[in-house]
Order: C-alpha cells, then structure tokens, then sequence
C-alpha cells in the first residue's frame, strides 16, 4: 500500500503528461479538419494517416530527419566517446570539474544558446572573421544544413558524452590490467575490453542523441536553410501555417511511434 | 641460480616511499611468498613485476633478461588477480584463451589448448559457461587457468584465496600448489595471511614498510625471527623484557623483568635490552620450570587449550598446549610452573 502510495505521482506524471497528450494526438489525427475553433471535429477518419505515407512531401520529410539524426547521432558519438573517455581517465577532481562543464551549457536556455550560434556562423559573423584574419576566404554556413548540423551536435553532444562516461568511469580498471597482461597491446585492450564493456553507454547516448533530433524543430528553422525540411519543421507548418490539426497530429503520432519502437527494443537490451 | 631478481627497487607514491631499495631473488620453479601487512608494499612489487608500475629506481631481471622497462604485454609474466579481473562479457573458454589469441593462436590449437587447461583446474564442461554464471570458486580455478594459459616464466598470485570462503580456501590451496609445483612454476605468492604464507612457500619474504625484514624458508622464519616485528607478525608470541647479564659461545644469560633469569641461543652484549620471545605452544609446564605465574584465564580451542599466565612484574605469558581428555586443566588463581626450553627461547630486540 505505501509502495503504491509512493509511485503514484510517477503514475500520475505519466498519464497526465505523457499518456494523455498522446491520446489526444491520436484522436486529433483521425479528426476531421474544419473552419472552426479550434480547426477540426471529432470523427474517424484515415485520410490524414494515409496522407502520412502517401505525400511524398510528408515522406521526404521523414527521411530527412531521420538522415539527420542518424548523421547527428554517429558525429556525437565520434567526438563524444573520446571525450568521455578522457572524462573518465582523469582524476578524480578534474573529472567533476570536467563534467560540471559538460553540463555547464543547461544552465542557459536552450534557444538564446542556439541563436548565439547565428552570431558565429553569419556571414560577417565571428567564425568568418577569424578565418579573414587568418586569410582565408570566407564561407557560407548560416542557413545550411551543415549549420544546422553543427547547432545539432552542438545541443546534443552532452546527452553522448554523459551515459558513456557513466559506464567507462564505473568499470573495473583492473580488467584492462588483466588484458595487457594476458599480451594485448593498449589498442587491443580498447577493442577487447574497454570499448565493449561501454557498449550500453553508447546505445543510450545513440537514443538520446537520435530520438529528440529526429523530432528538432528549433534548430533546422534557427540554423537550417529553406530546404532544410525536417519533419520537425513541417509539422510546425501544417499547425501554425496550415492550420491543419488533423494533418500535423497525424504526423506527430506516426513520429512518436517510429522513435518508440526502436527505443523499446534499446531498453530490453 | 636466482631467476627473478629484483635489485634495488624503490618506489614512493608522491612522498610516501612505498618501496625502499629492495633486493629480493627467487630461484627457478620454487614458490615465493611476500608476506606482510597492508600498506606494506607487496601489491606495488607485484605491480612492478606485472609491468603497471615503473620503479623510481632498480632493476628486474628474469632468466637472465632485463624487464625493467618491458611493458605488460611484452612480459613472460602474467598474473591472477585478487578479484580475478574476468572478463564479464566473455565466456570460460574466452577468457582463458585471451592470452593465447593474443599470440596467435587459432582454431584447433587454441580449442586444444582451451581444453587442456581447462582439464587442468578440473572445469570440463565450463567452456561456455558465462563468467557471472559460474561459483567463485570455479572463477578462481578459471583465473588461473588463464593465468597459466600463455606459459609464463613468472606467475604472479595476488592474495589468491582471499576472495573464497575459509572451508574453500583449505581444498583450492592444496589443488593450487599442487598445480605450480606439477608443472614447475615460477611464483610469487602476494598474502597477509601468515598461516598461508607458511603452509603454502618453500621461502617467505617479510614485507615491512617498503623493506624485507627477513627472507627464508617458513620454519626458519618462524622459528628464528630476525627481530620482534617478524616474531609477531608470524603467529602468537609472548616478549618478555630483560637485560643480558653475561654469555659465551653462542648462548646468553638474561636477567627478566619479571625476576627470573634465563638462557637462550643468540650473541648479545652484557647490559644490553633485549627481549626473550617464546611461542605459546613452546612453553611447557614443568615441576621445576624457573617462571612462575598466576592462572589468570583459560581459553579451550578444541584440540589445545591457551593459558595466559601472570608473571611477578605483570607482564603475561601465554602458553597453549594439547587438551587432555579427563585431566583437570589448572584453575584461575592457581601458580603454575612453566619452563622454556633452550632450543624454543628467541632472542629479539626492537
């Protein structure tokens, strides 16, 4: 009884914020869309689900997003892993003070840290300064989508580095010992011992890393080009633009369920 | 002919010497035990020896060969680690054959080689069997399965039955020693355990402070400490205080403490203060024995029974001796006589 007592606010966090908007996605996608307020009525209708996988707009939107996630997710873990590794190598009071710094950019808020990247990548902004001083000519980088996928490596870099250093900062140093040994050199150790006894931290920081890019809206609109066209920025269309509830719930559930899926099967690993 | 040797080794951990110009040599084949108390620097020989610690000072020879600056991987030396260090995500037969892939072994040779092993620690059957599936006893027998895998010259134990419960412990040394010495290996054998350390080494090194108080075979070290450290770290001994009051030819008259003079193997000077250590089970009651004490408390132990005598100045001798079924032992407050017999005196200073 007080076990349940205790796990009742969980309960209630998750019907109330997670179960709950779900549900009225998922009624709002098989809604009819009307002239009215709010711009739709309730029914059972497929035509917006169907449009999901028939539009080849809707289509390419996806598979842009889940091109870059997957792009995000592998740069993340390329430039992530040797920094955790580093984290977790260090000692004991560089490595808070390291971490601390990991997490230091939460501490302001997520969109001023995005726009602040408009003032390194514009034109005449301070990436392109530094490249003229140096004499070099400049680039073109603000509203691309290498813009925006550094803005994306950038905002999710800490959701990699921190679940791997968790695991490589836990494991027993000693089976590396044991390892060399037993005759493996350092690289061998890595690949025997080190880099597969880290291998849940990578799969969770790959999920953290992939699931909230691949439904990012903020980034490919601050940083990204018009042709930057992330399922993100196409849902944000068809409500605020469009004003097609239906339609961007529709979107918005088949998203929510294509990231699910894979997520559940990470979990059971 | 020595065929480990270490010579001079010093290390110290920012400014605390763990190691003080060690010199230690170990013959081929024979088992080496480094006995001594925690901090005193046994593990960080052996992590020299392994290769994970470069000495700030010295050398390490093996067969002949300076290994000095070998790293770990180019050393004949492997090691089994207190806590195993298994790898977790590899099965017996992995871990076992770790070492072996690491040389190049492959397919039938390394499977053959894999067997036999584990027919040696008697695992038949374990092969695929995932580390956390497995006894501790059966993942100590496989940590020296793979410890022996690659044939090393050197093969270091680093408090090797720590880990197992203490009716375990008795059966798993047996089996192990057995092992080393059927197939002739080199050791050295890292314990705080005393009782260990003598059933288990042909010589003992005790370990004090980053120095070796005393090398030697386990009943010489037992039996004729260098000074009143290794008397004491090396089972029960009482120490009683005096001054040496005269002596010739190898023996030494001292005058206790407690009133009582006594002779005792040795060489001393006259006036000097010295200590007469005896073990508990060296002191025998006697009719005539020259020490007498007052009965304070008697301990049963099963097979033998442990006295603890009052002396005239306070200070207690322990004695234990064999149970003897149907004699009444001595009752508290009772005077006892007890001798110490010539051959079973220490003599010890500080």
């Amino acid at each position: 009884m007080r076990r349940a007592l205790a796990v009742l606010p969980v309960w209630a966090w998750l019907v109330g914020f997670v179960a709950l908007p779900a549900v009225l996605i998922a009624v709002m996608a098989v809604s009819i869309s009307a002239d009215s307020v709010p711009p739709f009525r309730l029914g059972l209708s497929f035509e917006a689900l169907a449009a999901v996988f028939s539009d080849p707009y809707y289509r390419d939107g996806f598979l842009f997003s889940l091109r870059v996630a997957a792009l995000s997710a592998a740069a993340c873990l390329v430039l992530g892993y040797p920094m955790a590794l580093a984290i977790a190598r260090s000692a004991p009071r560089h490595r808070r003070l390291l971490l601390l710094l990991v997490i230091l950019p939460f501490w302001t808020g997520f969109l001023l840290r995005i726009t602040a990247w408009i003032g390194i990548l514009r034109d005449e902004g301070l990436l392109n300064a530094v490249l003229g001083a140096l004499g070099l000519p400049a680039i073109r980088l603000l509203h691309t989508d290498a813009a925006m996928l550094i803005g994306m490596v950038y905002g999710y870099l800490p959701f990699m580095i921190l679940p791997i250093e968790a695991r490589l900062s836990a494991a027993d140093r000693t089976l590396e010992q044991a390892a060399a040994d037993l005759g493996a050199s350092p690289a061998r150790v890595f690949l025997s011992v080190t880099l597969p006894l880290s291998l849940p931290g990578v799969w969770a920081g790959l999920a953290l890393v992939f699931v909230p890019v691949a439904g990012e809206y903020v980034i490919p609109d601050l940083l990204g080009g018009p042709g930057s066209l992330t399922i993100g920025r196409v849902i944000y269309e068809e409500f605020f633009q469009n004003n097609d509830w239906p339609q961007a719930a529709a979107l918005a559930l088949v998203l929510l369920l294509g990231l699910a899926l894979p997520a559940s099967l990470v979990r059971r690993r | 002919m020595a065929f480990a040797r270490f010579i001079g080794i010093a290390l110290r951990y920012g400014a605390t010497p763990a190691l003080q110009g060690l010199d230690l040599s170990t013959e081929r084949g024979e088992i080496f035990c480094l006995l001594g108390a925690s901090g005193s620097g046994k593990t960080t020989l052996l992590k020299i020896a392994g290769g994970f610690l470069a000495p700030d000072a010295g050398r390490v020879e093996l067969d002949g060969q300076d290994i000095t600056r070998l790293p770990p991987w180019q050393r004949p030396v492997n090691t089994m680690f207190q806590s195993y260090a298994l790898f977790p995500h590899m099965t017996v037969a992995e871990n076992i054959g770790f070492g072996l892939r690491r040389m190049g072994m492959r397919g039938a040779a390394l499977k053959t080689r894999v067997a036999e092993l584990l027919t040696l620690v008697r695992l038949d059957g374990f092969a695929e069997r995932r580390i956390d599936t497995i006894s501790g006893g059966q993942q100590q027998r496989v940590a020296l399965a793979r410890s022996l895998a690659r044939r090393p010259k050197l093969l270091l134990l680093d408090e090797p039955f720590s880990a197992l419960d203490r009716n375990l412990r008795e059966e798993t040394r047996t089996d192990l020693l057995r092992l080393l010495r059927d197939l002739d290996i080199t050791s050295i054998i890292v314990t705080h355990d005393q009782e260990e350390a003598l059933s288990s080494a042909d010589r003992i090194g005790v370990l004090r402070a980053g120095r070796l108080e005393q090398v030697g075979t386990p009943a010489a070290v037992y039996e004729h400490p260098v000074n009143r450290y290794v008397a004491e770290f090396l089972g029960a001994a009482t120490l009683l205080p005096g001054t040496v009051i005269g002596g010739a030819d190898e023996l030494v008259r001292i005058a206790l403490n407690c009133g009582t003079e006594m002779v005792v193997r040795g060489n001393a000077r006259a006036g000097e203060r010295v200590l007469l250590g005896v073990r508990p089970e060296n002191v025998v009651a006697s009719a005539t024995g020259s020490l007498v004490g007052v009965v304070e408390t008697i301990l049963y132990r099963g097979a033998t029974q442990e006295i603890t005598l009052r002396l005239p100045d306070g200070s207690v001798l322990r004695m234990a001796r064999p149970v003897q079924r149907g004699a009444l032992p001595p009752q508290p407050g009772a005077r006892l006589h007890v001798a110490i017999p010539l051959d079973a005196g220490m003599l010890l200073r500080d």
